[in-house]
């Protein structure tokens, strides 16, 4: 039944090409191509309108290099670590609670975190500008107090609030599934021999669950690099992330190859992190089984 | 309130979910969350255009948006999308996760990362590439007929959906006893018989719920649509992103409140679906 030259095994391999034809057809022609293409514009130099000619160039990745461009991803990365940190911040407790509250408990803090994330993120920034804007309800707090109005919408400040609100869910969702499978005696342990709870949380747990907290801030730090929305949204005019100078480079100054070769920037950094997580996973596994 | 821990009183060393800072951190959050989402919704129900201070209750701006033809035909054409974008997604994720599943062959491992990618690439990155596939190798007509028109949009949607059914059922699969299949296949079942009438019944709660995640997905995308959708094609997210761009206003506030309406309850009917399975799987 085995077909002996593509050693398809587990079943028939008319069962295999049954279920696993149409993905694989799909996932190449509408995902592979698409990027494909995009990876040898990045390749190529402007002829027309929307015509590239892919002349095997590297020209626009040194482009990338040039002060203006390298300032832009420069304040991305710095904008995207920020946000991380601040998720780390603000998520560790949360999770912390989730994993020793009571089941009921834990379902209600996974719904808590989980409807704003599921909210439509076009929804959830506009939440935010109207209660960040000149007339919104915090500058209308602050005015009775006699201070402000403060200008919040469409400044830095806004773009990281907007990012850190957006990204949450990523960090504590998983910090809550590593702490969840944390061994508890290790915690009573470190009780029972003397040590308060905070040295307990810096000596004990963090140090067991860093390969859960990497992977959370590597699953936070990720799309908060590429946003597009929420800079577009809340941000001023010099609170630019790369993905809104891809975006320029598609729509109104129409040089793909320059943002195809912006945005495969941001793939290399994405598979990157990626491969490194996958490398880190495995010879965490390796150091469980000896 | 012994909702976050066992009893009142009783602090055990690693009752955390007691301890008065901690609680306080996680109502601060909670707050952070909510507090805007929660004046959006107030704030569409007030009967001023302003919308500044609370004027008195009124609906008249879902009135209004009821009548704005532009933001249902928005609407309806998201619904659409995210419809086809789910039967689809269900199929083919479900496919995924089988193949991966129960088959080894040449080049798993490069199928199981390719299959993964849509989930991690940036978004901005799909949009553009989108945006170039179905603006120039293969040009989607502008002229079709509704909702032909809309395939672009919704074939960019099925991409990034149908992985996520895949982990999905996928995780479901790894609970599969085996032993069940080949018990059917020795009793006469044929292959497909046996997936047919053994495995899908069980991984039929990780159906119900990649779809409800894919119909969230498809609803909830901006980003990708953005970059392929045409002047004609505008879906509900697009339309309001035109609408927040110019001004903030009630209208706005309204439409937000009945995408944010249709996303909670499927997420709510999806944990609720979800926790049955779990309890069920605990033998409960």
């Amino acid at each position: 039944m085995t077909d002996k030259t593509s050693h398809i095994s587990g079943g028939s391999s008319g069962a295999f090409w049954a279920v696993s034809l149409a993905p694989i057809v799909w996932i190449v022609l509408f995902f592979v191509v698409p990027l494909s293409v995009i990876w040898s514009y990045s390749f190529g130099r402007t002829l027309g309108l929307t015509e590239v000619a892919v002349t095997g160039t590297l020209d626009n990745y040194v482009r990338v290099f040039d002060p203006v461009y390298l300032l832009i991803f420069a304040k991305s990365l710095t904008f995207a670590a920020i946000t991380t940190a601040i998720c780390l911040i603000v998520g560790f407790p949360y999770a912390l609670v989730m994993t020793f509250a009571t089941p009921r408990g834990k379902i209600l803090l996974l719904l808590g975190i989980m409807l704003p994330f599921w909210t439509n993120l076009l929804v959830r920034t506009y939440a935010l500008m109207a209660v960040m804007r000149t007339e919104g309800w915090i500058n209308d707090g602050l005015g009775l107090l006699g201070i402000g109005p403060v200008e919040m919408l469409h400044t830095n400040f806004a773009v990281v609030t907007g990012l850190v609100y957006v990204h949450l869910p990523f960090i504590v969702l998983p910090l809550f599934s590593t702490l969840d499978r944390l061994d508890r005696s290790l915690i009573e342990a470190s009780l029972d021999l003397g040590a308060g709870h905070l040295r307990t949380i810096f000596q004990i747990v963090v140090p067991v669950v860093l390969p859960g907290i990497l992977s959370a801030v590597l699953l936070c730090f990720i799309p908060a690099l590429g946003s597009y929305l929420t800079p577009d949204l809340l941000g001023g005019p010099d609170s630019q992330m790369i993905a809104s100078v891809i975006e320029r480079q598609f729509k109104r100054a129409n040089d793909w190859p320059f943002g195809a070769a912006l945005s495969f920037m941001l793939m290399y950094l994405t598979l990157a992190a990626m491969v490194w997580r996958a490398w880190s996973d495995r010879r965490a596994g390796r150091k469980e089984a000896h | 309130m012994a909702l976050f821990g066992k009893k009142p009183g009783d602090k055990g060393p690693l009752d955390y979910a007691n301890r008065w800072p901690l609680r306080l951190w996680v109502g601060a959050v909670l707050l952070f969350l909510y507090l805007p989402l929660a004046s959006l919704v107030l704030f569409s129900f007030n009967d001023s255009r302003r919308t500044i201070r609370w004027e008195g209750f009124t609906v008249d701006w879902y009135g209004k948006m009821m009548g704005d033809d532009a933001l249902i035909s928005a609407f309806a054409n998201s619904l659409t999308i995210a419809a086809i974008s789910t039967l689809f997604s269900v199929v083919l994720g479900t496919m995924t996760a089988i193949a991966l599943w129960s088959f080894r062959f040449p080049g798993k491992g490069l199928f199981d990362g390719v299959v993964t990618l849509p989930i991690v690439v940036p978004e901005i990155c799909m949009g553009v590439a989108m945006l170039v596939f179905f603006g120039t190798i293969a040009p989607w007509p502008h002229d079709l007929v509704w909702p032909f028109d809309l395939g672009a949009i919704t074939i960019a949607h099925i991409t990034f959906s149908f992985p996520f059914v895949a982990v999905v059922v996928r995780a479901r699969l790894a609970s599969f006893n085996r032993e069940m299949e080949e018990a059917a296949r020795d009793l006469g079942a044929s292959e497909l018989g046996a997936l047919r009438d053994v495995l899908l019944p069980h991984v039929r709660p990780a159906l119900i719920s990649g779809a409800l995640l894919a119909f969230t997905l498809s609803l909830d995308d901006f980003v990708i649509t953005f970059f392929t959708a045409g002047p004609n094609t505008v879906t509900f997210p697009v339309k309001i992103y035109s609408m927040v761009r110019f001004s903030v206003t009630p209208e706005v506030n309204a439409a937000s409140t009945v995408l944010m309406a249709i996303t909670v309850a499927l997420t709510l009917i999806g944990m609720k679906l979800q926790g049955r399975d779990i309890a069920q799987m605990e033998g409960h």
